[in-house]
């Protein structure tokens, strides 16, 4: 599967690094996010941490391209404005009114992948997650916590080289949220970037390899995750740090 | 038995030719004005719910107000557009069941075009972003609300039956009610109660309260089944 993926990449051009230059988002002249300048590098598994309103969710979505920057630029390696390799995951993923195989296929079909192929890549998916048994359930039936699964398995097939997934984990229990856990450290063994927001101290521990840590939309820290741990550079990061540990 | 319901039911135990002829006419003109309606309606409302333009207020509010439009009028305006001094009158189709069944469109598409439009909007709020992220623009998108709108989408379909089968003043004006050809089950009621023959009438009415009885426990029945089937 592994060697199957990198091929099918070798094909295309690789879209990582994603490079942000003092983006910025402003909303009626309020700006949300500001000056925003990293890089997204390719095989690393990237923590987004920050307070409620800290912007992590629309740094995400600035990634992904489901917001345009309203200053600085947005630039993916291969040159184009939203490339197709990548995926992301919702807090509340939106299922469509139809079986768990037909949510995997759905976006297949609109990439204009032949019938035979897509069934190959479904079977594959479900297998690899063990969704199999679900395969003909309506999605919207499942628990939370497999559909859940079933958006990550459904990002899995699209065959991203970047995830993104803002706290996918947060409406989950202990359980579920370490399936989750689970099936992120199967993306990142498949290659697959990933950058995710959690709101989870101890999920970011046990994630991270490298930390962006969002303060009033302004990226205040960004580096590798050991550090940043044992000791946060900015007063933020180590108030963010230690409100948790009070806890 | 010789009380109009008596009558009533003797003829429709018996089959009568006439009275099935009638009822045949009825189902298949409003059916097909439902279907041609469901044609235009359903991508027009979902049109109407993903697009963004100058004016789109005022479109939602004239569809709006058209589902109250009173069945003559409309009557009355496709008369206008048929009749020999018409801008369609060369096609001759005024006082034939097409006529009917365009007449009956026009009462059904504002129904169908504004629910559609409103179910449709409600789940795009929902399903944008992830539609976005999986690569569906908007008018891709288009099918997939629909089809995932589907149940509560039924509801206006039947509901711009009802309205077809219901409705009596538009098929007068453009059909005429001429017996055999154009008379349909509620402009017969009409004719047969001025004319004092109850018991026709009355089966007639019994035939289209069961029919509609029928038809609504059907789309009830099946959107309970996809309530829990579908989530």
């Amino acid at each position: 599967m592994r060697a199957e993926l990198i091929s099918a990449r070798d094909i295309a051009t690789a879209i990582l690094p994603l490079r942000l230059e003092h983006a910025g988002v402003a909303v009626d002249g309020k700006p949300l996010l500001a000056d925003l300048t990293l890089g997204i590098e390719p095989g690393r598994r990237l923590i987004v941490m920050g307070a409620n309103g800290a912007g992590k969710s629309l740094f995400l979505r600035l990634c992904h391209g489901l917001i345009e920057p309203t200053s600085g630029r947005r630039i993916w390696a291969d040159g184009t404005l939203r490339p197709d390799a990548q995926a992301m995951v919702f807090q509340r993923p939106v299922l469509l009114r139809r079986s768990v195989s037909a949510n995997i296929d759905y976006p297949l079909k609109l990439r204009g992948l032949a019938r035979a192929e897509r069934h190959a890549i479904v079977a594959r998916t479900l297998d690899r997650f063990g969704l199999s048994p679900l395969a003909d359930r309506p999605a919207r039936l499942l628990s939370g916590g497999e559909q859940q699964r079933l958006a990550l398995a459904r990002a899995w097939a699209m065959r991203p080289e970047v995830l993104f997934l803002d706290e996918p984990t947060s409406a989950l229990d202990p359980s579920a949220t370490r399936i989750i856990e689970e099936m992120i450290e199967i993306f990142a063994a498949d290659g697959i970037t990933i950058v995710m927001t959690t709101h989870s101290i101890g999920q970011a521990r046990r994630l991270a390899e490298d930390v962006a840590f969002l303060n009033r939309g302004r990226l205040i820290e960004h580096g590798p995750a050991a550090p940043f741990f044992a000791g946060p550079q900015t007063p933020e990061a180590r108030a963010f740090l230690a409100g948790d540990l009070i806890w | 038995m010789d009380g109009p319901f008596g009558i009533a039911l003797q003829l429709i135990a018996s089959g009568d030719a006439a009275l099935m002829q009638i009822i045949a006419l009825s189902l298949r003109v409003s059916l097909t004005a439902v279907l041609i309606a469901c044609v235009l309606g359903l991508p027009m409302g979902a049109g109407l719910a993903l697009a963004r333009f100058p004016g789109r207020g005022a479109v939602i509010v004239v569809f709006n107000a058209l589902m109250g439009l009173p069945p003559v009028v409309a009557g009355l305006l496709v008369y206008l557009m048929l009749s020999r001094s018409g801008p369609f009158g060369a096609l001759a189709l005024l006082f034939t069941p097409t006529a009917m069944v365009i007449a009956q469109t026009v009462l059904i598409l504002p129904i169908v075009v504004s629910l559609t439009r409103s179910v449709v909007e409600d789940l795009w709020a929902e399903y944008r972003e992830q539609l976005r992220s999986l690569g569906a623009g908007r008018l891709r998108a288009v099918p997939t609300l629909l089809w995932d709108g589907r149940v509560s989408l039924l509801t206006g379909v039947l509901a711009g039956f009802g309205r077809a089968s219901a409705e009596v003043g538009a098929v007068l004006i453009v059909g005429g009610n001429i017996a055999g050809h154009t008379r349909t089950m509620t402009t017969a009621i009409t004719l047969e109660t001025a004319r004092g023959n109850l018991g026709l009438a009355v089966a007639l009415g019994i035939i289209l309260m069961t029919l509609t009885l029928a038809l609504n426990a059907a789309a009830w029945g099946a959107g309970q089944w996809a309530r829990g089937r579908l989530g």
